[in-house]
């Protein structure tokens, strides 16, 4: 007989399991992609038992966007969006980093602008679509304006508190060392206000993709917006799926690339804030 | 000239050495008063003299220490002499020239090293010349010469979150020297290290003073590092800040590589200067 001790039924169940949960945990990626593909072989059995007018299947949705994009209807339509999307984010984001350094630095100014802006921000913007409409047109000047409208607050408000938050520390050195007030500002206040400012651009990103859409949601003309509503009202479900897709995948590899652009500009306040 | 003429205008000569020598003290502070605005209750004053009436001279390339307990107005009066705090009363004089805003000239070294922190080493201590619109290799140039006075060769890309405070402020001391400053301001430079980086630092930077002959206002509430570093210590108390007593130490030049911790000078001049600061005015 062997000297071992004996064992409870339970313990060899128990030492198998004890390496799979550690593993999984280690290895992160083994429980997200087991999960999509179950997802994914879910909803293609589910939806094929279901009428293509309420539900397409993965495999329906990838036929439709071979067909939007080899007849050009995905490829016009994204053209069509990303040029008064760029221009907008553009114009959110020089115009929102002008306007916060404007008002954090004279303060008569941001005694005047106060008022307009927390007003304008405390109006949910899609509330102004109508009336931007309106004054702008349905054109690129309107679509603009509305992703304006709803991205460029959060550049405004982070490069306002980041360099409103400069340590006195930090101007105390420029001052000692002699520095003119606008080498303070372009070699102090500015490099130190690059966190916050960064941080407000990922947010103006994100914004900026709602504002686009909401914007050919309503004009309606053209653009993924525009591809969504039309498809909806013709019922082409499988078709209706790609352009929300294409949205998707552009939000997340812009804000991944803002991310990226942000940690390699902030990289030294993250370790600053380790260390201290 | 007369023995007794000679010897009386030597007398002279000691009592108010520089002037009588024709020679202009590097620093001269003179009767320097500053008040600061404070909350009262009602029928207390409501000013707090920070400095009443400081007055002392300091020579060229002398490294002298402003020594105190904290309140007794010590680091205001180094920001009085860097041009960042108006003084209310008296005068800040460096080589003939009053002091009324920062100076080129006066650079500073600050306790908690005041660097940049996305700039890199070698960017932080170019500061000053790219303030002065020195171009990028010149200026570079310059730095790498004081970057191998204070031992930071090879530290050039580095962070100053990559660097221990011993280090950053071996930055803040390399930035300053940058300038060739006639006098270099230092605010408790070595107060926020740990004992041991503060004796090797206090060591180099002594080392480093004796080189350049540069004239240094250093100020610490450490006794021993009052007595270690400098030339003379002036002696202030608080509430109001005054300048009570102005001790030359005792240990010379010398006191540079030497262990003088241990001489018995060393032990007796820190028992009175703890005795001077404890007394009450």
């Amino acid at each position: 007989m062997s000297e071992a001790p004996l064992q409870a039924p339970g313990a060899v169940r128990a030492r198998t399991t004890a390496w799979v949960l550690p593993w999984l945990k280690a290895h992160p990626n083994v429980l997200r992609i087991s999960a999509v593909i179950v997802f994914f072989v879910y909803w293609e059995w589910a939806a094929r038992g279901m009428s293509p007018l309420f539900m397409a299947s993965p495999s329906a949705i990838f036929k439709a966007a071979w067909i939007i994009t080899a007849n050009g209807e995905l490829p016009k339509a994204f053209i069509a969006s990303m040029w008064p999307f760029a221009l907008g984010l553009l114009l959110s984001i020089v115009g929102g980093i002008i306007l916060g350094v404007l008002i954090a630095q004279f303060w008569f100014l941001e005694y005047i602008l106060d008022p307009f802006l927390n007003a304008l921000y405390a109006i949910p913007r899609v509330a102004l679509v109508p009336l931007i409409i309106l004054w702008a047109g349905l054109e690129t000047t309107g679509k603009v304006t509305i992703l304006v409208s709803i991205a460029i607050f959060p550049v405004i408000i982070n490069t306002y508190s980041g360099i409103k938050d400069v340590r006195g520390s930090l101007l105390e050195i420029g001052k000692a060392y002699g520095a003119t007030d606008r080498q303070i500002f372009t070699k102090i206040i500015l490099p130190a206000s690059v966190p916050y400012i960064m941080a407000g651009v990922r947010l103006a990103v994100g914004l900026a993709i709602i504002g686009m859409i909401v914007a050919e949601f309503f004009t309606a003309i053209n653009g993924l917006g525009g591809l969504i509503v039309n498809y909806a009202n013709s019922f082409a479900t499988a078709k209706l799926f790609v352009p929300i897709i294409v949205i998707g995948l552009l939000g997340v590899g812009l804000t991944e690339f803002v991310m990226w652009l942000e940690r390699r500009l902030s990289r030294w306040r993250t370790l600053e804030r380790e260390r201290f | 000239m007369a023995p007794a003429a000679a010897a009386r205008l030597t007398a002279l000569a000691c009592d108010h050495e520089t002037e009588a020598l024709g020679v202009r003290p590097m620093v001269a502070v003179d009767r320097v008063t500053k008040r600061f605005k404070v909350r009262a209750r009602p029928g207390e004053p409501d000013t707090m003299v920070a400095l009443d009436g400081v007055s002392f001279d300091v020579r060229e390339g002398e490294l002298v220490s402003l020594l105190g307990a904290s309140g007794c107005g010590k680091t205001t009066l180094l920001r009085i002499l860097a041009g960042l705090v108006p003084l209310d009363d008296g005068s800040v004089v460096v080589q003939g020239v009053p002091v009324k805003a920062p100076r080129r000239d006066l650079c500073m070294v600050f306790q908690n090293f005041g660097l940049l922190p996305w700039r890199s080493v070698m960017d932080n201590i170019c500061f000053p010349l790219e303030l002065d619109g020195m171009g990028r290799a010149k200026r570079e140039q310059v730095a790498a010469r004081y970057i191998e006075i204070v031992g930071l060769d090879g530290f050039e890309r580095h962070y100053p979150h990559e660097l221990s405070g011993g280090m950053q402020q071996r930055v803040g001391i390399a930035r300053a020297l940058t300038r060739k400053p006639l006098v270099l301001l230092m605010d408790e430079p070595f107060a926020a290290l740990d004992a041991q980086t503060r004796e090797t630092l206090q060591e180099d930077f002594l080392r480093i003073w004796k080189d350049l002959r540069t004239t240094v206002i250093f100020v610490t509430h450490s006794i021993d590092e009052a007595l270690v570093m400098s030339d003379r210590v002036m002696i202030f108390t608080p509430r109001p800040g005054r300048l009570r007593r102005i001790v030359e130490s005792p240990l010379g030049v010398d006191r540079v590589d030497r262990d003088v911790r241990a001489l018995p000078e060393f032990a007796r001049y820190r028992q009175e200067i703890r005795q001077m600061l404890r007394e009450t005015p």
